[in-house]
């Protein structure tokens, strides 16, 4: 199975880090991302640009409305994401638990649904 | 085949329904990955069962057989649904190593309870979901014991088994370096269903019963299934000691009978004799280091064994308390501990404890506890203040009668 294992943590954490710190903490997703290229379970991730570019869409009676800003202000934000193959719940449970984000913040493991066809 | 032949079958298959129907289930669940196909399929199997064993014979491994026809029922449906070729051959080479040997289907059936108790779900479906499968309660008991309309129940039970395909939640013994906390979720599930079924909090109290004895059927399950597991047993051995005086802590008339007025000669022997030897087994193999099930049992043994309430070993219920409040800190635990201090010390000393505990401000026992100290302290009015408001906050009409008394003893 696919699950998508979404990153959610404190932007203004962020931002207030020494730019050694950054480095620090991006180094360590550095690995964690190798190591799960190499056991294989690595299908494709990415960093997310902050939820101030975030823009919401929806449709309402046929007409498209545009807002600003991520569909809801919660005081941890989507930062980014992995999209990772695992056999079960426990094994995405297990890799999801690695993600240095989920010291600070939390993970979200979602099953990514399959379609025929898609 | 003559008659009474044909009935012993008969009776036979009442008898593996009864004791096996749960692990044919755990086998099919596993093998099929589909709870109501699952349920559905070994229905029938058992149903051929009543037709075709009185007619041609018991065989040889019955379980093994219902396993077999379940299956083949099941393929049958797989292919009206039309779906692939695959699915069917899944299920090919799963099922030729499923039912063989005993050891395989005990395992099933340990899958099967981390399977219904994992975190992934919300409690009460993982409550709801151990209940059906695991113990065979149909949906309209579950909903009975638990106060909720039928259809509530079913709901519940749907989600739950959708989120397990969905979610891909695994039938499957969960790894070593997890195994410690899931298993603590399985005993928390279990611990659930029994004080449920004790706190009689409302409903009909003989279905609530059940659910208590449900609930220590499932610890002997969780103990069968996974012997080297301390906190399995002592939880066992807790539900054992407190079930023992399921006939004395209620009267006639459905009010409460505390501890110490509890006729003692009604307490459940057996089952004593029992926990208390699985409570010794458990501190003696931790070692000095016993976990919060194996405090409480031990707590429940030393009231046990005394004989009448004044003979109670209260110090050394209060140093259980302490150790237990160090293991698994909680507002309760120090309620708990400050009732035994007073025991010891008097009830300044235990209203010490308690005047800090301020997260209970809503529970109606931290008030009746506060309550009865201040009485024997000898604070009569605030005695009487916490008991109503202890009264106020009551959840049910057995409580606010033993509370109405007590006011009434002190205005």
């Amino acid at each position: 199975m696919q699950y998508m294992l979404l990153i959610y943590g404190a932007e203004s954490e962020w931002a207030r880090m020494s730019d050694a710190e950054r480095g620090k903490a991006f180094a360590e997703y550095g690995t964690f991302t190798q190591d799960i290229t190499k056991s294989g379970h690595m299908k494709h991730g990415a960093p997310l640009q902050p939820v101030s570019t975030a823009t919401t869409v929806r449709v309402k009676d046929g007409k498209t409305v545009t807002t600003h800003g991520p569909f809801a202000e919660t005081r941890e934000q989507l930062g980014g994401y992995y999209l990772i193959e695992a056999k079960d719940l426990d094994e995405a449970t297990m890799i999801a638990a690695k993600i240095p984000g989920a010291r600070h913040g939390c993970i979200e493991v979602r099953p990514v649904m399959k379609i025929e066809g898609m | 085949m003559a008659d009474n032949d044909a009935s012993r079958a008969t009776r036979f298959v009442e008898r593996i329904f009864r004791d096996d129907g749960g692990r044919v289930l755990a086998t099919l669940i596993r093998v099929l990955r589909d709870f109501d196909l699952a349920e559905e399929v070994a229905q029938e199997a058992f149903a051929a069962a009543t037709e075709q064993w009185p007619r041609d014979g018991v065989p040889q491994n019955p379980s093994a057989w219902l396993v077999g026809v379940a299956r083949k029922k099941a393929i049958d449906r797989i292919r009206r649904r039309a779906l692939h070729g695959q699915k069917i051959a899944e299920i090919d080479v799963e099922a030729s190593y499923a039912i063989d040997d005993e050891r395989g289907v005990e395992d099933d059936r340990l899958r099967l309870v981390f399977t219904c108790c994992h975190p992934a779900l919300p409690i009460e479906a993982q409550v709801a979901l151990t209940l059906r499968t695991l113990c065979g309660l149909t949906t309209e008991e579950i909903a009975h014991a638990f106060l909720v309309p039928a259809a509530t129940m079913a709901q519940r039970l749907v989600r739950a088994k959708t989120k397990i395909r969905d979610a891909g939640i695994p039938y499957r013994v969960p790894d070593a370096d997890v195994l410690g906390e899931r298993l603590d979720a399985v005993l928390a599930v279990v611990y659930l269903v029994f004080t449920e079924g004790y706190a009689a909090s409302s409903g009909d109290a003989l279905v609530r019963r059940d659910l208590s004895a449900e609930a220590i059927r499932l610890a002997r399950l969780v103990v069968e299934l996974m012997p080297e597991h301390v906190e399995a047993r002592a939880l066992l051995a807790l539900l054992l000691l407190h079930d023992s005086r399921r006939d004395a802590r209620v009267d006639a008339s459905g009010d409460v009978v505390l501890l110490e007025d509890q006729d003692r000669s009604k307490w459940d022997r057996a089952a004593i004799d029992e926990g208390l030897g699985l409570v010794e087994r458990a501190l003696r193999e931790t070692r000095g280091r016993p976990g919060p099930y194996a405090l409480q049992a031990a707590i429940a043994g030393v009231h046990a064994q005394a004989a009448r309430a004044e003979d109670t070993d209260w110090p050394q219920i209060a140093a259980l308390y302490r150790v237990l409040a160090r293991v698994a800190p909680s507002p309760i635990v120090e309620l708990n501990r400050a009732v035994a201090v007073a025991m010891v010390d008097g009830p300044e000393a235990a209203l010490a404890i308690v005047d800090a505990l301020t997260s209970l401000a809503d529970y109606h026992l931290f008030h009746a506890a506060r309550a009865d100290l201040l009485r024997r302290a000898a604070r009569p009015a605030e005695a009487l203040a916490a008991y109503r408001r202890a009264r106020d906050l009551a959840p049910n009409d057995a409580e606010r009668r033993y509370l109405d008394r007590r006011i009434g003893e002190l205005a």
